[in-house]
């Protein structure tokens, strides 16, 4: 039921339209155009930037909108706990985030003639994926703010930085030292690996890693927001 | 039999104490008003009570359910209308009230009957499809209210229901409560409008800086200040506060072109006054002798807040 209201009220909401489908185009045509790129190879990092826009794009915007609106209150006095609450905004980024980036590549698929390694870790990828950073998005909505600009702003701020780090422009096999490293702590890495595995058959770690770090992630980031939404509870904030 | 049970609730805001040992009982049936002036602690008592904050200490019930040990149970037994009565500006009318019957575990067609029910009793048929955002604020007030009573709660809690609305507005939500609590609800609200507390409550609780002040019906309320009675008075001329120097009056206010004038004896301050206008040549408009109301015992409780 939040989900569904979710979807109905912020899908269409102008940051979210931007932040989540426009902002990944735009980000890749940049990167890519004028460059002689191999886009089969990039694609996987491309979807993953694509489901990483667009399932953290909704996250951000729901609770800070809701207590600016004030239906924050109507909500949390409704029977139903604060988990569901989070879970349901969780839902709604990923099943944006699913649907979107399944369009795209179906299309990519079909005009590009992609290959399809293994259709299960893609669709693993997916699902994983799109709960870790709509979990992430509603983890950046949780502190006690009621200017949704001002969480898309600091959304962003974590949002872009994570792009560059998470072997989406440089393959993660070209990377050592540091880089590798600062890599490493990116939950984006494993998607995008996992996309890589899935689709070129080219994954850097084995995709039961990918799994097990990306579902650690969606636990912490989901018991982050619980926490911090609770303090905020007590707070009357 | 008590439906809603607060327990020394208490509730501080960094070095605020909001709420300070509240204790409260509703009984079935009532109305039950909340009186205090902005900042008093209404609101942050019935958010506790709704289980949307929780208390630093103390417990409250609805249905004889802890609001907070067992939060689903309990709200399923109450409908809320939050101050400004916030509802989805983004969905329509019908939209809001039937996504908030499904809380409630009601099934589509009862909550599409309920809600055209309601939706017809607030006089919004025609609008039910359109969106919120483009309502006035009584009509999203009576939306608001439209959610809270979609699956006939047994307790309804309003705060502030008829803050800053017109008087068809007004009217229509006082009569709705009324309905609601002649079906068998029991309601608090939480209000600063004395005449409407008087006009609808049983029973009212006076809060004041976090601390409830006074507890009794409306009218046992106003008989606590029923010493001091006083007597108004009208002149067909201007006059000034010089005029009343004589030493049984206690306290003299001018009240726009009246005068109150406070005695121990309201009789003997009706032909006090009546000898003064033949003294001075001054022409009686007007005069009558009156109790304080239930307004009067309000700022008298909580004066300085």
């Amino acid at each position: 039921m939040v989900t569904e209201k979710n979807m109905r009220i912020y899908y269409y909401k102008g940051s979210v339209v931007i932040f989540g489908l426009l902002f990944p185009f735009i980000m890749f045509l940049t990167f890519f155009i004028g460059r002689n790129l191999d886009l089969v190879l990039f694609f996987p990092g491309f979807l993953g930037m694509m489901l990483f826009f667009s399932s953290s794009s909704t996250g951000p915007l729901i609770t800070p909108w809701e207590k600016r609106e004030k239906t924050y209150e109507r909500l949390l006095s409704l029977p139903v706990i604060l988990e569901s609450v989070i879970l349901g905004d969780i839902l709604a980024g990923a099943v944006f985030g699913m649907v979107i980036t399944t369009i795209v590549w179906i299309a990519a698929t079909f005009l590009l003639h992609l290959s399809l390694m293994h259709a299960g870790v893609l669709v693993v990828a997916l699902v994983l994926g799109a709960f870790v950073f709509a979990a992430l998005g509603t983890l950046l909505s949780s502190p006690a703010m009621s200017n949704p600009s001002n969480v898309m702003m600091l959304s962003s701020l974590i949002r872009i930085p994570l792009i560059f780090a998470s072997g989406i422009f440089i393959p993660l096999s070209q990377l050592s030292g540091w880089e590798w490293i600062v890599t490493s702590l990116s939950p984006l890495t494993y998607l995008v690996d996992l996309f890589h595995g899935g689709i070129n058959g080219d994954a850097v770690y084995p995709a039961y890693i990918d799994v097990i770090v990306l579902l650690i992630v969606i636990l912490l980031f989901i018991g982050g927001a619980k926490l911090i939404q609770q303090r905020n509870l007590m707070k009357g904030t | 039999m008590e439906v809603i049970e607060a327990d020394r609730l208490c509730k501080s805001f960094g070095p605020v104490r909001a709420v300070d040992e509240v204790s409260i009982s509703v009984k079935e049936g009532e109305i039950f008003g909340f009186l205090g002036p902005n900042g008093a602690g209404k609101t942050t008592t019935i958010r506790m009570l709704t289980g949307v904050l929780t208390p630093d200490s103390g417990s409250a019930r609805i249905c004889g359910i802890d609001i907070h040990r067992d939060p689903l149970a309990a709200k399923l037994k109450m409908g809320v209308i939050p101050e400004n009565g916030t509802v989805y500006s983004d969905l329509t009318a019908e939209q809001n009230i039937l996504w908030t019957a499904k809380f409630y575990g009601m099934e589509r067609i009862p909550a599409r009957n309920r809600a055209e029910e309601i939706l017809a009793c607030l006089g919004l048929t025609e609008r039910r499809n359109d969106i919120v955002r483009t309502f006035s604020k009584g009509m999203r007030q009576r939306i608001s209210i439209a959610c809270a009573i979609v699956h006939s709660p047994p307790v309804l809690f309003l705060d502030e229901p008829t803050g800053g609305l017109d008087v068809y507005s007004r009217r229509l939500v006082v009569d709705t409560v009324r309905d609601m609590n002649e079906g068998g609800s029991t309601v608090l609200l939480t209000t600063h409008n004395i005449e409407e507390a008087n006009e609808l409550c049983t029973t009212v609780n006076i809060i004041n800086r976090g601390k409830i002040v006074a507890t009794g019906s409306p009218e046992k309320l106003r008989k606590r200040f029923d010493t001091t009675k006083y007597v108004e008075v009208a002149f067909e001329q201007p006059v000034g506060r010089e005029l009343f120097t004589d030493a049984r009056i206690t306290r003299a206010e001018a009240r726009g072109d009246k005068w109150r004038l406070y005695m121990d004896d309201p009789d003997q301050a009706v032909k006090y006054l009546a000898s003064l206008a033949e003294q001075k040549h001054l022409r009686i408009l007007s005069i009558a002798t009156s109790s304080p109301t239930l307004e009067e015992a309000f700022v008298q409780l909580t004066a300085g807040a």
